[in-house]
C-alpha cells in the first residue's frame, strides 16, 4: 500500500509537466500579444515579473497577499462550513429540498457585484464588506452541493446497511458521509476559486489594502504591468492552494473513484 | 423456519402479491421462480424486513439472515476486504479479527490478497458478486437470501458461482431462499421450487426435488427443467414473460 502511495504521488508530480508546458504555451501567447500591442496595453511577461519584483522590494505584495488570503479564507470557511451543514440538513428532508431549490437558483443568479454594492451600504468601507460578499456568493454553491449529495443517497446501499443492522454512527461514517463528500468536494474547490476572485473584486471597491486595494492604486496610475503583477500573484496563490492542498486531499480521500484520463492500470483479472 | 402466511401486497393501486403461503424449513433451500414482475424480489424484501406487507404475517425463527443482492451493493469507497467485513463491523467486531475472517472468506471465494485490497470499481462483475457473497457469509448466517445474484454474469461464470453456492450451503448447513427467473438455476440449487406468475404475483406450482444438489448433473437438470416446462401452469407463467418481452 505504501508502494502504491509512492507510485501515485510520483505520478501526480510527474503529471505537473503537462501543466507546466500548457502554462509556458500560454506565456508564449502572452509575449506574442505584447509584441503586437506594446507595453502600455499588454506588458510582456518579463516586465510583469519585474513589476512583481518591484512590488516585492517595496514590501507591498506580501502583506497585501496575506490580507487578501485571510479575507478569502475566512469567507470561504464560513461559507463552506455553514453551507455544508445546512445543505445536509436540507437534503435529509424532501420538503426542505424542494423548497430550497428556487431560493438557491435566485441566490446563484444574483451577480456578486450587486452584493458588494449592498455590502458597502450595509457595512461601509472595509474588509468586512469583501468577506461578507464572499460568504453570500459561495454559500449557495456549497449548500446546493451538500443538499444534492444528501438527497441522492443510494436507497439500495441503505437497504443493504439495514439488513446488516448497521448502527447509526457507522451508517453516517461508512455509508452516507463518503457519498456526500464526493458531492461536497467539487463544490468546495469551485467555492474556493470564487472566494479569491470575489475577495479581490470586493477589495478593489471597498478597501485600500489587500491585492484588490493595490490594484485600485495601479489603475489610478495606469500601471498595467503592476496590475498584471498583482494578478499573477493572486493566480499563484490560487493554484498553490488548489494543487498543493485541495487536490492531494481529494486524492487521499477518494481513491475509490476511477481516475479518468490518467489511465487505470489495475485492470481486473478475469476468471 | 421462515414462513410467509396469507401475504397480500399492493404498491399504490397495483396488486403485487396475492395470497402467498410459503414455508422454508431449517436446512432447506427454496427457489422462487417466475418471470419478471411476479413479485419474487418483493417477497424477499418482505422476508428481510425491508418491506411491510399490506396484509399477512411473516414468521422468521432464524437467528441471522443475510442477503445477496442482484446488484452487488458494495460500498464503492471501501476496499473489497472492508466490504466483506462490513457486517462484522456493524456487529462491533474489532478490526483485526474481522479482517482475518474477511481474508479467509475472500480466499475461499477465490479472491487473492491483491484483489482484497481493490476497490469495487477495480473488480470484475463476477469478483464483485463473490465479494458480496463473502460479505453475506461473514456474519455466519443461518438463512441466506439470494436475489438473482448471478443474473448479470455470463453463463460459465454463473455455473462457477452456482457450484460455489452449493458447496457453501452444504459446508455451513445453511437454509436458503433463492430468487431467480432461470428454471435450470432453480433445479440445480434448491430442494423445493415455487413457481410464481405475475399480475398479481401468485403461486401457480410447487415441486420438491429429492435428489441432493451435489448429485444433480447436467443431464438431470435438463430433464427436470423439461419436465417442469411440460406442466401447463409453469409453461403459461413463462409465456406471459415472452409476450411482455
Amino acid at each position: 500500500m505504501i508502494k502504491q502511495y509512492l507510485k501515485d504521488s510520483a505520478a501526480y508530480i510527474w503529471s505537473g509537466w503537462g501543466a507546466a508546458s500548457a502554462l509556458l504555451l500560454f506565456t508564449a501567447l502572452w509575449e506574442f500579444g505584447h509584441q503586437i500591442y506594446g507595453s502600455l496595453i499588454l506588458p510582456s511577461p518579463i516586465e510583469t515579473m519585474q513589476a512583481l519584483g518591484g512590488l516585492y522590494d517595496e514590501g507591498i505584495v506580501v502583506p497585501a497577499a496575506l490580507i487578501t488570503a485571510k479575507r478569502a479564507m475566512i469567507g470561504f470557511f464560513v461559507a463552506a462550513g455553514v453551507g455544508s451543514i445546512l445543505g445536509i440538513a436540507a437534503g435529509l428532508s424532501m420538503t426542505a429540498a424542494r423548497a430550497m431549490r428556487p431560493i438557491i437558483t435566485v441566490m446563484l443568479g444574483i451577480p456578486p457585484i450587486t452584493w458588494i454594492v449592498l455590502a458597502l451600504m450595509w457595512f461601509g468601507m472595509g474588509g468586512g464588506s469583501a468577506v461578507f460578499t464572499v460568504v453570500v456568493t459561495t454559500l449557495p454553491i456549497t449548500f446546493a452541493g451538500a443538499m444534492m449529495g444528501t438527497h441522492t443517497l443510494d436507497q439500495g446501499l441503505r437497504d443493504m446497511a439495514r439488513t446488516y443492522g448497521t448502527p447509526f454512527g457507522m451508517m453516517l461514517w461508512d455509508v452516507h458521509l463518503p457519498h456526500v463528500l464526493s458531492y461536497l468536494f467539487p463544490t468546495w474547490v469551485s467555492g474556493l476559486g470564487m472566494a479569491w476572485k470575489i475577495t479581490v473584486m470586493g477589495e478593489l471597491l471597498s478597501t485600500t489594502d489587500g491585492i484588490g486595494g493595490e490594484m485600485a492604486l495601479t489603475r489610478i496610475s495606469m500601471d498595467t504591468a503592476g496590475t498584471l503583477a498583482l494578478l499573477v500573484c493572486v493566480l499563484g496563490m490560487l493554484m498553490a492552494v488548489e494543487y498543493l492542498l485541495l487536490e492531494p486531499i481529494r486524492r487521499k480521500m477518494e481513491p475509490w473513484r476511477s481516475q479518468s484520463g490518467q489511465g487505470n492500470f489495475n485492470t481486473p483479472k478475469g476468471f | 423456519m421462515l414462513r410467509w402466511e396469507n401475504i397480500n401486497h399492493r404498491f399504490g393501486l397495483t396488486d403485487v402479491l396475492e395470497d402467498i403461503n410459503i414455508t422454508v424449513e431449517k436446512g432447506r433451500v427454496l427457489s422462487l421462480v417466475g418471470p419478471s414482475g411476479c413479485g419474487k424480489s418483493t417477497l424477499l424484501n418482505i422476508a428481510a424486513d425491508l418491506l411491510e406487507p399490506t396484509e399477512g404475517v411473516i414468521t422468521n425463527t432464524f437467528e441471522r439472515l443475510a442477503i445477496v443482492f442482484q446488484d452487488h451493493r458494495l460500498l464503492p469507497w471501501r476496499r473489497a476486504i472492508d466490504n466483506i467485513a462490513y457486517g462484522l463491523k456493524a456487529r462491533g467486531i474489532n478490526r483485526d479479527s474481522r479482517h482475518e475472517t474477511a481474508r479467509r472468506l475472500g480466499h475461499r471465494m477465490g479472491l487473492d490478497d491483491e484483489d482484497l485490497t481493490k476497490f469495487p470499481h477495480e473488480l470484475s462483475g463476477g469478483m464483485r458478486q463473490r465479494v458480496s457473497l463473502a460479505r453475506a457469509l461473514a456474519i455466519d448466517p443461518d438463512l441466506l437470501l439470494l436475489d438473482e445474484p448471478f443474473t448479470a454474469l455470463d453463463v460459465g461464470l454463473r455455473r462457477d458461482l452456482q457450484d460455489l453456492v452449493i458447496s457453501l450451503i452444504n459446508e455451513h448447513g445453511l437454509s436458503g431462499v433463492f430468487v431467480t427467473h432461470d428454471l435450470s438455476e432453480a433445479v440445480r440449487l434448491s430442494d423445493e421450487i415455487v413457481v410464481l406468475a405475475p399480475d398479481p404475483g401468485r403461486i401457480v406450482y410447487r415441486q420438491q426435488i429429492a435428489l441432493p444438489s451435489t448429485r444433480r448433473d447436467e443431464t438431470y437438470v435438463f430433464r427436470a427443467v423439461g419436465e417442469l416446462m411440460q406442466v401447463p401452469a409453469v409453461d403459461a407463467a413463462f409465456r406471459i414473460d415472452e409476450k411482455a418481452a
